[in-house]
């Protein structure tokens, strides 16, 4: 147990150096720099006219289709990790278990493909 | 106290506060954002507990993907949340309740272990000595063979949830000309090419 967590010491030291650097820029400018603002300075920029839209813009919700077929394959190689860790025990009832619950995620793959899901026209 | 008490206390503060800043921050962005640092302390946690697979799949799959999923749909929402905020006393008690359920929930279930110690010797499998397994091994032993119908419900829940963001989401435009390969490489001079004899002056 305290094996395991000494084992991720380095992640906790690489955390805690990012965490420093990350809180040292983020207060020097406060500290150091020189400031003189003013309405033109702070206004956001455009090439040449007046900004006439809310920076934060409404996405397509095919962005969100994307992310979502993603998720959901990312979820099944997540089930993947433990079965090809525990192959060799497992015997064949785990390894059709395995290959039925891919086989019901390809019906879903093939399905998008089809409908063109993939495609960004 | 020892390190792994301090740091138990470390990430579970952390996790609180980010849990709260999530329903009381003013920009939703900013929720979703303390969201993702709720789930990186929930997998500190973990790793404290000695489920490192768990920790690392928090960190993939719930950081990686469902956050950003969250922020899409932030983004995507053209709601006026200034607005929206207004009415947070009408939906109060039902959250309330909601929330007092889970809390309900939670002490039955951690509750009865601390009234019962014995209760944990009835479990039908044993957490096996983690000396000898990994955890990942533990999980992969009794996932794919013994729990084998909360496996395969897992496979169809992610096959409806393909296929109904497909059916609510996917508009083709019958408007733009769409790339068909097989038409373009089936395309010869034959039928791409015709020759015009003009004579001169007149045009076609």
């Amino acid at each position: 147990m305290e094996e395991l967590l000494l084992s991720y010491l380095p992640v906790l030291i690489f955390m805690g150096v990012a965490l420093g650097i990350g809180i040292a820029l983020l207060v020097a400018p406060f500290i150091i720099a020189y400031r003189a603002p003013d309405d033109e300075k702070l206004s956001a920029y455009e090439c040449g006219f007046n900004a006439f839209d809310d920076a934060r813009m409404k996405f397509d919700v095919r962005f969100y289709l994307v992310a979502i077929l993603f998720i959901i394959f990312d979820l099944e190689v997540a089930f993947l990790f433990p079965w090809a860790v525990s192959f060799g025990s497992l015997g064949w009832f785990g390894f059709w278990s395995m290959m039925i619950f891919l086989g019901v995620l390809t019906v879903g793959f093939i399905y998008e493909w089809k409908k063109g899901a993939l495609e960004w026209d | 106290m020892n390190v792994v008490g301090l740091f138990f206390y470390l990430f579970s503060a952390i996790c609180v506060a980010s849990a709260f800043m999530v329903i009381a921050s003013r920009n939703p962005v900013h929720s979703v954002l303390f969201l993702i640092l709720a789930f990186f302390n929930a997998a500190g946690l973990f790793m404290l507990m000695g489920a490192e697979f768990l920790a690392l799949i928090l960190i993939v799959v719930y950081v990686g993907a469902v956050a950003v999923l969250f922020l899409f749909v932030v983004m995507m929402l053209d709601v006026d949340f200034a607005e929206l905020r207004q009415g947070v006393l009408q939906y109060l008690p039902i959250g309330g309740v909601i929330g007092i359920v889970l809390l309900v929930e939670l002490v039955l279930v951690l509750g009865g272990l601390s009234i019962t110690p014995e209760g944990a010797d009835l479990v039908v499998q044993p957490i096996p000595d983690m000396a000898e397994t990994s955890n990942i091994q533990a999980i992969g032993d009794l996932l794919y063979t013994k729990y084998v119908f909360f496996f395969q419900m897992a496979g169809l829940i992610l096959l409806v949830a393909m296929i109904g963001a497909i059916v609510l989401t996917l508009s083709h435009r019958s408007d733009v000309k769409r790339q068909n390969t097989a038409t373009q490489i089936g395309r010869d001079p034959a039928t791409a090419v015709t020759l015009h004899d003009v004579k001169p002056g007149e045009g076609i």
